[in-house]
């Protein structure tokens, strides 16, 4: 049965989606690993690690695409359960260290010595176990997003008003962790990983492990996001999203709906941070920031929002277009990345998935009924 | 040559005071007095002290302050008393004068030597000279440390002074010190218990700490009323304290609202949040450093009223760029109010990057004019007039704004859109014109927030950033379309966040009251002043 629902929520693109996830995540270990530095097809490790973390941000993105795109909830906050997830990693990576670190202390963390702590607070139990991490990494995100889901929806706060609440749910979050006293190490965060499940971060082949991993989690994250869009409650999703008071005169229980998509939404970004620390190395609040939840969303704009695909993929490229541009015109990124909001918003209101798709309808109609190409080009591009 | 100056200065000196009936007979005096230092004896020395001070000259504190540092020197030849140039090193001045005497060698000047019961003496007669002193506020001065100091020595010396004195402050701030003075000494119960009762109406940390020093040292009847008094005034500073936190609690409320209100504007008409607000505060802020560099470089006599001359142009210049953004991007997202959101949060970062391209990512001095620095004593209150300034300028601009939405046909169109944007439009109201308009107002008075918060916060590119959201706050609290719900959002806020700030740390405050508007918002989702009837689902 759930094969045969895979097959129902898995249409052609995405065959292609996975297929092309499944050759990255094959291809470019083989091409870090085997291939000798000197070799022109050689993936340096830094690139892996920077590929890894364009993936996260993209499982990140498709989080957002799910309750953007499918139910209109414009999440401006998406960043704080990215890095909750990325937290409990961190915390998990941090117990790892054992007392390799600066003060060489066997049950404490370096920052919680520094700021003389006695014992480690009650919190941090339980994070030496990886099981009990990765749960969390699920858990403490799923469970923020169901306390304010569940106060938020149930009160009918929509739109700009729930956008402008959950960007102050991720800024109160921010300085609240910024805070010494909270014990997830203020202004540094968490550091100085050693390893992870016993092998070394800085090996080559744990990195590969971990990219490998955040394909899969892409992978895994989509077709998580097409069985629920496909399925009946995506149905009721998209209804929400297009008349949320008319889905309710229907009788639909529109706040169960919205939140247990949000609440899933908030589980996959969890899974985001969780990858994303271990291959960047650090996480400290200001993975918080709104700025950041800000700009995931324009990354799934910009990929075009409703497509799931369009949204790893916006992702992908506005991380690295910040790449390059931080490296080679530091003056420029902002203005580009300001523009890109106000272009994409104006003139590619579908994104690049969704302009792509549209030429491709107006294409195969093209071919089908050769006399009306104008007028559906027309229509398709609108 | 020394001869012939020490000579001609109080020749002078007489010369320029002739007219001036008391001056040239006490300068003289001075002199003499200061003559009898540079004598061997001891005894000669100490007379020398106290016809110092009984020449009441302005001088002589001075003087008596450096010979108890042992700054002050004979200088030979001539016997010359002279203290050191604080602006040169090797450089004297004339003690009795205060002029320059030139440089001498360090063989040629001798310190004139003090023992112990000089010291007493010098101590003695300070007190009596700044406490007898014709400036009032030195003599508030002298009492006050008196007050600090709690030396029963000056006992005496504060009852001629009170006796003297016929300031009603000075003369209270007198007895309060004796009053201190008395209780550090071993004098009579009765005596005592007077003391405290003079010092109890007082209500501050340093009377305070003198009581329950009080109570710890004395015993019997004095301690318990010091107790009392203790007890009475701890209930004083708690009033004190909670007057001291709605006071700043306003001050912040009333910048909130200045950052809040073109907001709410924007956001009641149109239905547009406008993410680039802040970054239109930031603008005002740094057209008031550009008026000031300008005012600096070329005429700096108009620099009182750079504020003056940087409002309009605030203004003017967030108001078009408020315009164009409306004009050029949001005009084509009306209906889409999350697109909205996205865009004018790309206008924002372009905004920001721009300023910093100009200016460079360094924070910008602006200057407080002359008028706005110093501060105002209300009791235990301290208000700096630039806050005052500010609580003032944000309720002008609220009652214009006031005014203008309720008097003005601009106004009332303004309103009529709020209600009904189609059937405003079918009366024949320019509602695209409206919009435009609504919008530059709202950015415009953005910019006067931003020539305000200039005054009080560091002016640099990301300025805008830290207000936008609690200007949000504002918004979501106080309701949309409304602008006494901005108003009592903003001081509500402001107030909250001053309260809790002691209890808690100003982050952690901030965070309790984010948590309670999401809370809030749960009870009354549009807001504490929410649009009623049909205009509310539009």
């Amino acid at each position: 049965m759930i094969t045969r629902m895979l097959i129902r929520s898995l249409d052609k693109g995405s065959y292609w989606f996975l297929g092309l996830l499944a050759l990255i995540a094959l291809l470019v270990p083989i091409l870090h690993l085997l291939l000798p530095p000197e070799s022109a097809l050689h993936v340096p490790g830094y690139a892996v690690a920077l590929m890894g973390k364009y993936l996260c941000y993209g499982l990140l993105a498709l989080s957002v695409d799910l309750v953007w795109g499918y139910c209109g909830i414009l999440s401006l906050g998406h960043g704080a359960f990215f890095a909750l997830g990325g937290y409990a990693m961190g915390m998990y990576l941090m117990r790892q260290i054992g007392d390799r670190g600066v003060y060489a202390n066997p049950e404490l963390p370096d920052f919680m010595v520094f700021l003389n702590w006695s014992e480690l607070p009650w919190y941090w139990y339980g994070f030496d176990s990886f099981a009990f991490a990765l749960a969390m990494v699920v858990l403490a995100p799923g469970i923020l997003a169901f306390v304010f889901g569940w106060l938020a929806f149930r009160s009918r706060v929509t739109g700009v008003y729930l956008s402008i609440i959950t960007q102050a749910l991720t800024y109160a979050l921010m300085l609240a962790f910024f805070r010494n006293e909270m014990g997830f190490g203020g202004n540094n965060g968490l550091t100085d990983f050693k390893d992870i499940l016993g092998f070394s971060l800085q090996s080559d082949s744990t990195r590969t492990a971990l990219f490998a991993a955040s394909a899969i989690a892409v992978g895994l994250g989509y077709i998580l996001c097409r069985l629920i869009t496909r399925s009946r409650a995506g149905m009721v999703l998209a209804a929400i999203r297009d008349a949320e008071s008319r889905t309710r005169f229907l009788g639909y229980r529109v706040e169960h709906y919205k939140l247990m998509v949000f609440v899933v939404s908030a589980c996959l970004a969890g899974v985001a941070g969780a990858l994303y620390v271990p291959q960047v190395g650090i996480i400290n609040p200001g993975e918080f920031a709104p700025a950041n939840s800000i700009e995931i969303v324009i990354a799934v704009a910009v990929g075009g929002r409703g497509t799931l695909i369009g949204a790893v993929l916006g992702a992908v490229l506005i991380s690295y277009a910040k790449t390059w541009f931080t490296g080679e015109l530091p003056e420029l990124w902002l203005f580009a990345l300001g523009g890109l909001f106000v272009a994409v918003t104006l003139f590619l209101p579908k994104g690049i998935a969704g302009f792509l798709l549209a030429r491709w309808q107006a294409f195969a109609e093209r071919k089908t009924a050769p006399g009306t190409a104008v007028a559906t080009n027309e229509g398709a591009a609108q | 040559m020394y001869c012939l100056r020490s000579l001609l200065i109080p020749l002078l000196c007489a010369l320029i005071f002739t007219s001036n009936l008391s001056q040239p007979a006490q300068a003289a005096d001075l002199e003499t007095a200061l003559s009898g230092l540079a004598e061997k004896s001891f005894k000669t020395r100490l007379k020398a002290v106290d016809d110092i001070a009984a020449t009441q000259d302005e001088r002589a504190s001075e003087i008596l302050d450096a010979l108890g540092r042992g700054d002050l020197f004979v200088a030979n030849p001539g016997k010359h008393i002279v203290m050191p140039d604080p602006a040169a090193s090797g450089a004297y001045l004339f003690a009795a004068t205060g002029e320059s005497a030139g440089s001498y060698a360090k063989a040629a000047v001798k310190k004139v030597k003090i023992n112990n019961r000089m010291r007493s003496a010098i101590r003695k007669a300070l007190g009596t000279l700044t406490l007898g002193s014709p400036d009032r506020n030195r003599r508030l001065t002298a009492a006050r440390s008196i007050f600090n100091t709690r030396d029963a020595s000056a006992l005496t010396l504060l009852s001629d002074a009170i006796a003297r004195e016929t300031d009603s402050t000075v003369k209270r701030e007198m007895e309060r010190a004796r009053a201190a003075a008395l209780l550090g000494s071993d004098a009579e119960e009765s005596e005592k218990l007077a003391a405290i009762d003079v010092i109890a109406p007082m209500a501050n940390q340093d009377a305070l700490a003198l009581l329950t020093q009080v109570m710890s040292n004395d015993s019997g009847a004095v301690a318990q009323r010091a107790e009392r008094a203790i007890a009475e005034m701890q209930s004083s500073l708690a009033l004190w304290a909670t007057a001291q936190n709605v006071v700043y609690g306003i001050s912040l409320g009333s910048v909130l609202l200045l950052a809040a209100i073109g907001l709410a504007i924007t956001f009641g008409v149109m239905g547009v949040i406008n993410m680039a607000h802040g970054e239109m505060v930031m603008i005002g802020a740094y057209v008031t450093f550009v008026v000031q560099d300008v005012i600096r470089t070329s005429m700096p006599d108009l620099f009182d009223w750079s504020l003056l001359i940087a409002l309009p142009l605030a203004f003017g210049v967030t108001a078009l760029i408020g315009i164009a953004m409306e004009r050029g991007i949001i005009r084509f997202l009306y209906g889409r109010p999350l697109e909205t959101l996205l865009a004018t949060w790309g206008v924002s970062l372009i905004l920001q990057q721009a300023v910093r391209s100009i200016f460079g990512p360094n924070n910008r001095l602006v200057g407080n004019p002359s008028w706005m620095s110093g501060s105002l004593e209300l009791g235990q209150l301290t208000l700096t007039y630039n806050r005052i300034c500010i609580i003032a300028f944000t309720l002008v601009v609220f009652a214009a704004l006031f005014v203008a939405m309720r008097k003005t046909s601009f106004g009332l169109q303004m309103r009529a859109v709020v209600q009904n944007r189609q059937m405003s439009a079918a009366m024949g109201i320019r509602t695209k014109w409206v919009d435009a308009l609504t919008f530059g107002l709202g950015s415009g008075i953005a910019g006067l927030a931003g020539v305000a918060i200039s005054q009080i916060d560091n002016v640099g590119p990301n300025l805008g950033q830290s207000y936008i959201i609690d200007s949000f706050m504002v918004v979501v609290f106080g309701g949309v379309g409304n602008l006494w719900g901005t108003l009592v959002g903003a001081m509500t806020l402001g107030v909250a966040n001053k309260f809790l700030e002691p209890y808690s740390g100003a982050v952690l405050a901030k965070i309790l009251v984010l948590v309670f508007i999401i809370l809030f918002i749960q009870k009354r989702p549009k807001g504490l002043f929410a649009l009623k009837g049909r205009g509310a689902e539009a």
